[in-house]
């Protein structure tokens, strides 16, 4: 015999377990409509991998695992996938969430499988890749993938491996009738997971009110490495950390993992589930789930399909709703109330629960706390419920995190054995929700904080450069004068200082003329992109009219705006022509001292009026050539790699526009040359 | 040296003592330089706390900036989206009474987050500019679009928009965000009396009437 330690707390709720234990496991049988939910565990939601109108077969995996922590869902029975949408679902918000609905055509038709006929020659990898396809997720409750737990590292060291077939809750018996009726099937499985990780030890535990279940068990499991444990009933000896406590005297430590005391568990359920997959080459398409309660006719078993409404359940227990009748998916201590009886059964139903008002009364109305303590004594993880319970009101959470709200497994014993009936455990579960979103904000704001602190460097960066760009040009520009200055200096004779006078300012007034030229050309070239634009957006706007778009109105309001532009830059050329005009005029009698800088200055306007009509007609012909030039090239290089329509049309209309340009100029140059 | 203290005790004691002075002196103004803490630690504590939303709403260009005025004495109350919770946390920081929120600063609201009707958008990449986050995608006459895990909902992209293409989604509940909220005290103890609950149900419906 061997030693079974005990954990603190716990209580001795009422087990109503007999209800439904009388008769055997039971086939629900195929629905007429099966709805599978795309995430039926803990992890990224499967990918639908079928399209609606898809005949499909049983067995066929509908949807792939999406991701590490993700689970393949497959058809439980075969049919046509009438729709991928939102249904509701066993789920305490009430929200909907993705399902594939299957309508069933009743034949039940397999989809081709195989199952390895001798395990033992699979390589680990293989094994755990049959295991993940076939979308086994913890049948226990929580429904954490089961080839996610399974995949260790190969150097750590797994001591004991710890089958849980202790169904601690009341009113469930899924797990009970499972081990009763197929010991075999889960000592076979967990010699699978034996195979697997290959642990020193290998224990089932099993609470002392299943003694029917123990006894298969054992007869099972003669001559195999399995042990099977017995223990006393206490809730919640089901919860893993209170198992692996029980079973090895090893506490996990806080916020750790069973593997850090060297032991992985698995639910009876998975490995059972496991066993089918390998060996029979089933995937997860049904489970047993237990229908008990005053509220059906007949408690008892079913092996049910997943994706099975709740309601066809509970019509095959022959269920007689009350007028205020609830039901609870999972067991009264940690189930939820759903919203709807036409929500699925997934993957960690273990138990509908229809209770009468009498049986399961609502919970009285919360009084004050009166400080008894009884939840201390409760609590399964010696934690300190009163004092959470009143961070949890204050909403003091870093004060709740150092009473390590975050070991708290939900069990409910402290709400259960409450004498003022304060619902506790929400309280606990509404703060860890609370505390999990602060902190996702916080990560946000972080992650906010860093773009924002990027985004402003780079600015600065910009500015930077802007800044030096600007400085070595003032630099550039004191040299030259500097240089300039240089050069006048080392004369002092009173002409030669005229000449210098007169030089810089005509060199000033030079640099005036380039400046003005300089605006002169671009607000010519203001207004001749302008104009391309108006161009372009009136071909767009023809274009959008011929093709009846709706966006008339918006490209109509672009071309008029395009049209003021063009105006108004037009405008302003002129202005500007007729402001130089004279100031060119007044500049022409330079006052000059020396005569050699009157000379130059002579010089440097004959240049000036070297620019005569025709030469600078000449000019802008061929810069009109080279446009077209550079345009028709371009043209070309967008037809060959196949530009898009609207591009190229444009292109063309400016190609012809330039060519009217290029024209226009050359006439206006030969008529100039002939007078 | 014995010899001198003895003979002169008082004088011995003042010369040890100013010694010491010196030596502590030094100590403490060299550690003064070598540790010298770079810009104002207080102003990076607020900053932790405030909300990152850098929506301007305080008056202040940015979360940074309002850290550093809040740290100079300004007033705690003047962000919106950091909301009750936030002015708490930065009542505990600076160890001050809580005010409630300044409403000429705005009220807080629901999350949410930008979105770009794209068909109106015409390209003009006014507000790729004003986004104080980088959340905003798109290049000149390309459509934008808004990077939702990016968006800190900071409502500065509205203004700047010519065609108002851009609307503020607040953020709905989902099965993703949605979580277990406290129990109500107030019904449990309107449900303490049964004849307390009906009272109080009848007279709305007197209203209702």
């Amino acid at each position: 015999m061997r030693k079974v330690f005990d954990f603190h707390g716990g209580i001795h709720p009422l087990e109503n377990k007999h209800q439904s234990v009388s008769l055997p496991i039971a086939d629900a049988g195929v629905p007429d409509e099966l709805v599978l939910p795309l995430s039926q565990h803990i992890g990224a939601a499967a990918k639908p991998v079928v399209a609606v109108g898809e005949r499909v077969l049983k067995g066929q995996m509908i949807a792939e695992a999406n991701g590490f922590v993700s689970v393949p869902v497959h058809a439980s029975s075969s049919g046509t996938v009438v729709a991928i949408e939102e249904r509701p679902i066993a789920h305490p918000s009430g929200h909907r969430a993705p399902c594939i609905v299957i309508a069933t055509d009743g034949r039940d038709e397999w989809v081709a499988h195989r199952g390895a006929e001798d395990y033992q020659a699979l390589d680990k990898a293989g094994l755990l890749e049959r295991i993940r396809n076939a979308g086994i997720a913890g049948m226990g409750g929580a429904g954490f993938p089961a080839a996610v737990k399974l995949s260790i590292r190969p150097d750590s060291q797994v001591q004991t491996l710890i089958i849980n077939g202790t169904e601690c809750e009341p009113y469930i018996t899924a797990d009970d009738m499972l081990m009763r009726e197929r010991a075999d099937r889960v000592i076979q499985g967990t010699l699978i997971l034996r195979h697997l990780i290959e642990p020193a030890e290998t224990l089932i535990g099993v609470e002392d009110n299943k003694p029917e279940a123990l006894a298969a068990l054992r007869a099972a499991a003669v001559d195999t490495a399995v042990e099977i444990v017995e223990f006393p009933t206490k809730y919640p000896s089901g919860g893993e950390k209170q198992l692996i406590e029980i079973l090895t005297g090893k506490q996990v430590p806080s916020g750790g993992l069973p593997l850090d005391v060297g032991v992985i568990c698995q639910n009876v359920g998975s490995a059972a589930a496991i066993f089918d997959a390998i060996v029979r080459g089933r995937p997860l398409i049904s489970r047993i789930t237990t229908v008990t309660g005053a509220g059906v006719q007949q408690a008892q078993n079913f092996e049910v399909l997943l994706g099975t409404p709740m309601n066809y359940l509970l019509a095959r227990a022959g269920y007689q709703p009350d007028a205020r009748q609830r039901v609870i998916m999972g067991g009264p201590m940690m189930g939820i109330t759903v919203p709807d009886t036409r929500v699925p059964i997934v993957k960690t139903s273990n138990c509908l629960l229809a209770p009468s008002e009498a049986e399961l009364p609502l919970p009285d109305p919360a009084q004050a706390c009166i400080r008894c303590g009884m939840c201390a004594e409760a609590c399964p993880v010696s934690l300190l419920p009163q004092q959470m319970f009143w961070f949890a009101q204050g909403k003091e959470f870093e004060k709740l995190e150092q009473h390590n709200l975050f070991d708290c497994i939900e069990c409910g014993a402290c709400s259960w054995v409450c004498p003022s009936s304060i619902p506790l455990v929400q309280y606990y579960r509404a703060s860890k929700a609370e505390i999990i979103h602060l902190r996702q904000e916080n990560e946000k704001a972080e992650h906010s904080r860093i773009r924002f602190e990027a985004r402003q460097q780079r600015l600065a960066r910009e500015e930077a450069d802007k800044e030096a760009r600007r400085a070595a040009r003032k630099q550039a520009a004191e040299d030259r004068a500097q240089a300039a200055a240089a050069g006048g200096e080392a004369v002092e004779d009173p002409i030669q200082a005229a000449i210098e006078r007169a030089r810089t300012r005509k060199a000033a007034q030079q640099l005036g003329a380039t400046s003005q030229v300089n605006e002169q050309e671009k607000l010519e070239k203001t207004v001749a992109t302008t104009r391309q634009r108006l161009g372009t957006a009136n071909a767009k706007l023809e274009q959008a009219v011929a093709d009846n778009s709706d966006l008339v109105a918006a490209l109509q309001t672009g071309v008029d705006k395009t049209r003021a532009k063009l105006e108004a830059a037009e405008r302003a050329l002129q202005d500007y022509l007729q402001a130089r005009q004279p100031a060119t005029s007044a500049a022409e009698p330079a006052p000059d001292a020396a005569q050699a800088a009157i000379a130059r200055a002579m010089a440097a306007r004959a240049q000036q009026a070297d620019l005569d009509p025709q030469d600078k007609a000449r000019k802008q012909l061929i810069s009109l050539q080279q446009r077209l030039e550079k345009t028709r090239s371009k043209l070309a290089e967008c037809r060959e790699q196949e530009e898009q329509e609207k591009v190229i049309e444009a292109l063309e209309s400016t190609v012809s526009r330039l060519d009217e340009k290029v024209r226009e100029a050359q006439q206006q140059l030969d008529s100039m040359e002939t007078s | 040296m014995v010899e001198f203290i003895s003979q002169f005790p008082l004088l011995a004691a003042l010369l040890a003592l100013v010694g010491l002075a010196a030596v502590f002196g030094a100590l403490l103004g060299f550690a003064a330089v070598r540790f010298k803490t770079e810009g104002n630690p207080i102003a990076d504590q607020i900053n932790d706390l405030l909300p990152q939303t850098q929506c301007g709403q305080c008056g202040y260009p940015g979360c940074r900036p309002y850290a550093e005025a809040i740290a100079d004495g300004e007033a705690i109350n003047k962000c919106p989206p950091g909301g009750e919770a936030g002015i708490q946390a930065l009542a505990d920081l600076l160890d001050v009474e809580p005010i409630p929120l300044d409403e000429e600063h705005g009220e807080e609201n629901v999350r949410s987050v930008a979105f770009i009707r794209e068909a109106e958008c015409i390209g003009c990449t006014k507000c790729v500019v004003a986004c104080p986050v980088d959340a905003i995608l798109g290049a000149a006459k390309q459509m934008h679009t808004v990077i939702v895990s990016e968006c800190t909902g900071c409502d500065l992209c509205l203004e700047p928009c010519p065609v108002d293409c851009i609307d503020m989604i607040p953020e709905q509940e989902s099965l993703q965000n949605w979580h277990w909220k406290l129990p109500d005290p107030v019904s449990r103890e309107l449900d303490i009396i049964a004849t307390d609950a009906h009272a109080a149900a009848t007279d709305r419906d007197v209203e209702a009437a």
